[in-house]
């Protein structure tokens, strides 16, 4: 098992004739993903290298049966292209779009939250998820993605941050710890899909065994996950928080990370997963380090 | 992108929120002209991007020229907490009978807009909120609804707005969430939100930021970018479209994804070492935007060397070794660089820089983010 995707999941890819879209599209396929049709209005009839290009999502939904969609159109059009898929059947939507308006974003959750309940977003601006093996949708390189094995154990990954989360599957990968699920939620203000959503189905997953999060400073979400594993995670967990030397005041990058106001620090975050019973690393590799005693005392 | 007062006011003024009379002054005698067309007595305002103007004496009342004279004279190129004063805004002085407070922000937690609403203004509401948290009244709205009139007079009268004053603070209620959702802002703040003697409501004060992400479809922010304080280095990263914050340290990063640089500023600090600045080369990053970030690391004299912390997944290892090729061949690089290349395409990546005749003085490539933030520092000190 895995969470969210597994290699039944048929996907298909909201912007496949841009570059971008064209480019992780195909890598996405050649990694095994069934991505089963594109979507470009306009551009109906065409296909990339053999995946055939509807005009409209419900087009390519009646078509292929998919339930899932990477997409990856301009911040423009982003809420449009989720709106769209949610509205034709979709409910599993990732979105990689950087830079979308703080405002859009809130919108189209609410709206999902409202009148799609049961579609996922995960993101915008992540990474995408993978199921080593699977099925990968986004932007991750699959082969740094350890194959979970079958007797375990496995490591579920949840990140908030793009690169660190690849730096996590890295960690896994030198030590040779099979993953089940590499999770990217983004570090938008609004994102789709939590922590805690991620931490409630990989303790609900009998294939992953224990659990790796990776957050970074600004906001609460960190803290929020803490609460939640004191409640209701029984797996053993590792964590790093990036921005460790971060300066208040500064925004890092994306709107996720900044500390303000003395809140949203990485010294807090940590002390709260600690507390929570979370070993927590100074670095990814230490994160990593940890997770390699967690499986050992597993195996 | 944080406004001063006034563009904040003049914002403000395009969502029809009422604004004191006044304009903005970069000379004294400009500050006459500005006092002589709003009416005296006038107030004189220092602009800068941080908190206790008033006490550091960059506010004050002036009843005639003369007065505005000698304040403008005194707040022009006054330091107020290392914020050198470039203008001062000058505005009709306002009678006041009562002081409230409003803002608009979004609350991540619950991934709704988030109104807050006090009789206590004039004062930090951070300290209203930790002496009298039950002074501010705090509104969920949802984003899809937005906030009615009705809603806003219910949010007056529940955050116990004297009766006189309820009707206006709803209609600047109404206003402020418009310009918050239609101007793309992060925050929209009026401290305070005056009641005059005469019974209109007013903004004595404006706080607004606003979301870059929105640039797109804001022509009118054109003006606010040319005001914004940003140092030498970061203003050349602007240029070329790179996301940087000057630090203080000796060792240049160079890292994409806002993570993963925040990461590698751990590193290099836990193995020694001092990070020169944050530099997110972004996702998708190409050669000419690690070449450009190169020139911005070189810009920089405290630096010392060089770590490019690159995990390619949007970003292809290929474009960044080719960047770094290319700056090579352009910019004389005073520093040497230490990289560490993975994911997408790094193989590629590593042979290119490998096979590039590069010397061993000016690049040295290490297998992971520990060893390479060890090396850099090495060379830093």
């Amino acid at each position: 098992m895995a969470i969210f995707v597994d290699q039944n999941t048929k996907v298909i890819v909201q912007g496949l004739t841009g570059g971008q879209g064209k480019y992780h599209g195909l890598r996405n396929k050649a990694y095994g993903t069934q991505v089963v049709a594109g979507v470009t209005p306009g551009k109906g009839g065409t296909d990339v290298e053999g995946i055939p290009v509807y005009n409209s999502v419900a087009e390519a939904v009646a078509a292929t049966g998919a339930t899932a969609s990477f997409v990856t159109v301009p911040p423009k059009a982003a809420s449009a292209a989720i709106l769209e898929a949610a509205a034709a059947g979709i409910s599993f939507i990732v979105c990689i779009t950087e830079g979308i308006p703080a405002q859009d974003e809130a919108r189209t959750y609410n709206t999902l939250v409202r009148d799609f309940p049961k579609v996922r977003l995960l993101g915008p601006n992540c990474p995408g998820i993978i199921s080593p093996g699977k099925c990968n949708i986004g932007i991750t390189a699959g082969e740094i993605a350890e194959l979970p094995s079958a007797s375990g154990p496995n490591v579920g990954i949840v990140s908030r941050s793009g690169t660190l989360t690849y730096q996590a599957l890295y960690e896994l990968k030198q030590r040779g710890i099979g993953v089940s699920t590499c999770v990217g939620i983004g570090g938008d203000p609004v994102p789709g899909t939590s922590f805690i959503d991620c931490l409630r189905e990989f303790q609900n997953d009998p294939e992953t065994h224990a659990i790796i999060m990776i957050g970074e400073i600004g906001g609460s979400a960190e803290e929020e996950a803490a609460e939640f594993i004191k409640a209701n995670v029984t797996k053993p967990m590792s964590a790093y928080i990036a921005g460790v030397t971060a300066p208040a005041g500064k925004k890092m990058g994306h709107a996720g990370a900044i500390v303000s106001g003395g809140k949203g620090t990485a010294q807090g975050k940590m002390d709260a997963l600690r507390d929570a019973g979370v070993k927590v690393g100074q670095n990814p590799t230490e994160a990593g380090s940890l997770m390699a005693e967690i499986v050992a005392g597993l195996r | 992108m944080d406004l001063f007062e006034y563009q904040g006011k003049q914002y403000f003024a395009r969502y029809d929120i009422p604004v004191s009379k006044g304009d903005v002054a970069v000379t004294v005698d400009q500050a006459v002209a500005a006092a002589d067309a709003a009416g005296y007595p006038v107030v004189v305002k220092a602009q800068v991007q941080v908190g206790g103007r008033g006490k550091a004496g960059g506010i004050k009342l002036a009843n005639n020229a003369d007065e505005v004279r000698t304040h403008a004279g005194n707040i022009l190129g006054m330091d107020i907490k290392g914020h050198v004063v470039k203008r001062v805004w000058v505005e009709n002085a306002s009678d006041i009978a009562e002081e409230y407070y409003a803002s608009f922000t979004l609350d991540r937690g619950a991934k709704k807009h988030l109104l807050m609403l006090s009789k206590e203004g004039g004062v930090e509401i951070e300290e209203v909120a930790a002496t009298n948290p039950a002074a501010i009244l705090m509104l969920h709205i949802d984003p899809v609804d937005g906030l009615s009139a009705a809603g806003a007079m219910k949010a007056a009268v529940d955050a116990k707005i004297p009766e006189k004053a309820q009707q206006g603070v709803a209609d600047i209620l109404v206003k402020l969430y418009r310009c918050f959702v239609e101007g793309d802002c992060d925050l929209a703040e009026i401290n305070p939100l005056i009641l005059k003697p005469t019974g209109e409501v007013h903004a004595l004060d404006a706080k607004v930021s606003l979301d870059a992400n929105a640039d797109f479809r804001h022509p009118e922010w054109e003006e606010f970018k040319a005001t914004e304080e940003l140092d030498a280095r970061e203003k050349l990263a602007r240029e070329k479209g790179l996301q940087y914050i000057g630090l203080e340290g000796t060792v240049g990063i160079i890292a994409n994804g806002a993570g993963l640089a925040m990461s590698t500023l751990d590193v290099v600090n836990q193995v020694g070492g001092t990070a020169a600045n944050f530099l997110d080369i972004g996702g998708g990053a190409n050669a000419d935007l690690m070449a450009s970030a190169l020139e911005v690391i070189n810009s920089d004299k405290a630096v010392k060397s060089i770590f490019i912390n690159i995990f390619g997944g949007i970003t292809r290892g290929e474009e960044v070794a080719k960047g770094i090729v290319e700056a090579l061949g352009r910019v004389d690089l005073r520093a040497p660089i230490v990289i560490r290349l993975d994911g997408t395409n790094a193989e590629e990546g590593r042979s290119i820089l490998a096979n590039a005749g590069i010397p061993e003085s000016k690049l040295t490539s290490k297998p992971t983010m520990l060893e390479a933030a060890e090396a850099a520092v090495a060379l830093a000190k």
